[in-house]
């Protein structure tokens, strides 16, 4: 008994230095610590969105003061119908990054469960979703969202719906080809000899050596997820107006081009820096995690 | 080999099966008829019904799918178009040329761009060119094809007057839009060409060669280019979703009348034969150049041939 405690001890232990080390190694990486600052500005930023200045300065119109250049009064200047550009930003980009956040979620959960099925039952079960996926992921990600929005019309969740059924593909083949190359270690083999059952294998010698390349990889999709959401929204395929989006922003920002580019400058500057922020984190987690990769 | 390649090209006609099933089974989801929007709201609801009688619309789901894909093979039949009522394929089929003509554009220089730097970065690690590079190449993979397009837009139309900004009348109309496609799939590109060499050249027989005493113009060009290259074949091939997403929206941003642009125009018009046709359109042929690229990496990967060599046997 007294044995046992002090084998979970350790365990518990071990599991704490293990996330002290990779979050030392993290921490390392100038760029990864640049990248997760500014994430955590730009995040808290959003989030805070309804604290910094009200929903309804995104959305009520000011026509008196059309196309007003960045002031104390409008930080980022006015749009077309007097809008304020700083809450439209600030309010746009919160649902942007919950959709791309939600979405990331549950295509990493969908995909690694498929890619798990496939890659552990093997045979006829792994054939068959494979063959689906190469079928699947035939049609351009970009037609496929656009063709799931028209058909369901643009709201949150048929956002999400569409984001999900456009990312999970991935996690599919990540987690299957992960699966198999572990299946294959010697360290399995050896549980396996040791008489240990599927399920214990699965979860402790799979998951936790499978589990880095899942992470690292979540994080990167959050930043090509933005993009992607961006670029629908652009395209007049995000979230009914009057709800502010970065890429609508940008769109109708076009035709004031010449008159007034700032309102190009700020949306284009968060898109930019959030999906950069991101992607330094995500290969500062990749050094942090397999330190073989990083010679 | 010639099994492999027969084996990919049998597994087409399953994929494009399955590639139109699922267009055609999402877009069957929106509310509405063909008749109602072919008649138009103050049509009598008697021929409306007839139209659509007429066209099989009241037909279970599959023999419905099973007629237009019959339409669709033996008689580049797509429908007629709700919002121009012209036959959809005609519509489809130059603005199809005129986005295969800007993604060809788009793959050359992501290409010849993305590659080359991707090379000389990893011989040249640690090196300034190595950091400078690969830090833009960091920030591009940031920027979204849209971003780009409009930053051009403003910099050589608007301010420096050096390019024209929308259509397709001269070569100088493709610059602005073939860079701003061209130039996320690049840092991609690049990126994962720099890494794909430095894997290379840790390889004992890159070691090996070394210490023969080969020439390190040997070792680069003959030993650690021809293996790293190759799964740089494939992320090439994969550019091509990128670059069709790309197209989608430079051509709104440009005015350029391409299959991208009419499917984002007919969305708003709900002319879903167009919509359906193009996406398919579109799909069939990404199908075929991934198709081409699979069989191309067999080809100059002799570990692939050699193992379908042996399967045959």
């Amino acid at each position: 008994m007294k044995n046992n405690e002090n084998g979970s001890d350790a365990i518990l232990y071990k599991k704490e230095n293990q996330f002290k080390e990779i979050w030392r190694r993290f921490r390392k990486s100038k760029g990864a610590v640049i990248g997760l600052i500014l994430f955590i500005v730009i995040a808290g930023g959003l989030l805070a969105a309804d604290l910094i200045v009200p929903y309804e300065k995104a959305v009520s119109q000011n026509f008196g003061a059309r196309l007003a250049p960045p002031s104390m009064e409008y930080p980022f200047g006015t749009d077309g119908y007097g809008r304020d550009a700083f809450a439209r930003l600030l309010h746009g980009g919160r649902t942007s990054l919950s959709i791309a956040l939600l979405a990331t979620f549950s295509s990493a959960i969908i995909g690694s469960s498929l890619g798990a099925i496939a890659g552990f039952f093997g045979g006829k079960v792994d054939n068959l979703i494979m063959r689906s996926l190469d079928i699947f992921m035939s049609v351009p990600d970009i037609l496929f969202t656009m063709a799931v929005v028209y058909a369901l019309g643009p709201s949150f969740t048929n956002l999400l719906i569409a984001l999900t059924l456009a990312y999970f593909t991935n996690y599919v083949r990540l987690v299957r080809s992960q699966v198999l190359n572990l299946a294959e270690q010697d360290y399995v083999e050896a549980a396996r000899a040791g008489g240990a059952k599927n399920a214990r294998i699965i979860i402790s010698h799979i998951i936790p050596n499978a589990i880095g390349v899942i992470i690292v990889n979540t994080t990167l999709n959050v930043a090509k997820i933005i993009l992607y959401e961006s670029t629908l929204s652009f395209l007049g395929l995000g979230m009914p107006p009057p709800h502010p989006e970065w890429g609508l922003m940008l769109a109708e920002a076009r035709e004031f081009m010449r008159t007034a580019p700032w309102l190009m400058f700020f949306p284009s500057a968060a898109i930019v820096f959030t999906a950069a922020s991101i992607n330094l984190i995500g290969d500062g987690m990749r050094d942090a995690l397999d330190p073989h990769l990083k010679s | 080999m010639y099994r492999y390649v027969f084996k990919r090209l049998l597994f087409l006609i399953p994929t494009i099966l399955g590639v139109t099933l699922i267009i055609y089974a999402v877009m069957s989801i929106t509310p509405g008829d063909p008749g109602r929007s072919m008649l138009g709201t103050s049509a009598p609801q008697a021929d409306v019904d007839a139209y659509n009688e007429a066209l099989g619309y009241n037909l279970p789901f599959f023999q419905k799918y099973l007629n237009y894909l019959i339409k669709m093979i033996f008689h580049q039949d797509f429908g007629i178009s709700y919002f121009t009522k012209l036959p959809v394929f005609q519509e489809i089929w130059p603005r199809f040329l005129v986005t295969i003509k800007l993604a060809f554009f788009g793959i050359i220089l992501s290409t010849l761009v993305g590659v080359p730097f991707g090379i000389y970065a990893a011989v040249k690690q640690y090196s300034a060119f190595d950091t400078i590079t690969s830090l833009v190449a960091f920030f591009m993979a940031a920027f979204p094809a849209f971003v780009l397009g409009l930053m051009f837009l403003y910099i050589f139309a608007l301010k420096l007057n050096l390019l024209p900004s929308y259509g397709i009348a001269t070569f100088a109309h493709y610059i602005m839009p073939a860079m701003a496609i061209s130039i996320p799939p690049a840092a991609q590109n690049m990126r994962f060409t720099k890494s794909s060499m430095l894997e290379a050249i840790r390889q004992d027989y890159v070691r090996t060669a070394r210490a023969k005493g080969a020439p390190e113009r040997t070792v680069i060009w003959k030993h650690t280019l021809r293996n790293a290259l190759l799964p740089v074949v494939t992320q090439i091939g994969l550019n091509l979703g990128m670059l069709i997403a790309g197209a989608v929206v430079v051509e709104r941003i440009f005015s350029i009348p391409g299959i991208g642009s009419l499917i984002v125009d007919r969305i708003s018009y709900k002319d879903e034969p167009v919509i359906i046709a193009g996406t398919i359109l579109i799909s069939i042929t990404f199908t075929i150049v991934m198709l081409i690229v699979d069989i191309l990496y067999a080809y100059i990967d002799p570990r692939i041939r050699a193992k379908y060599a042996k399967l045959k046997g």
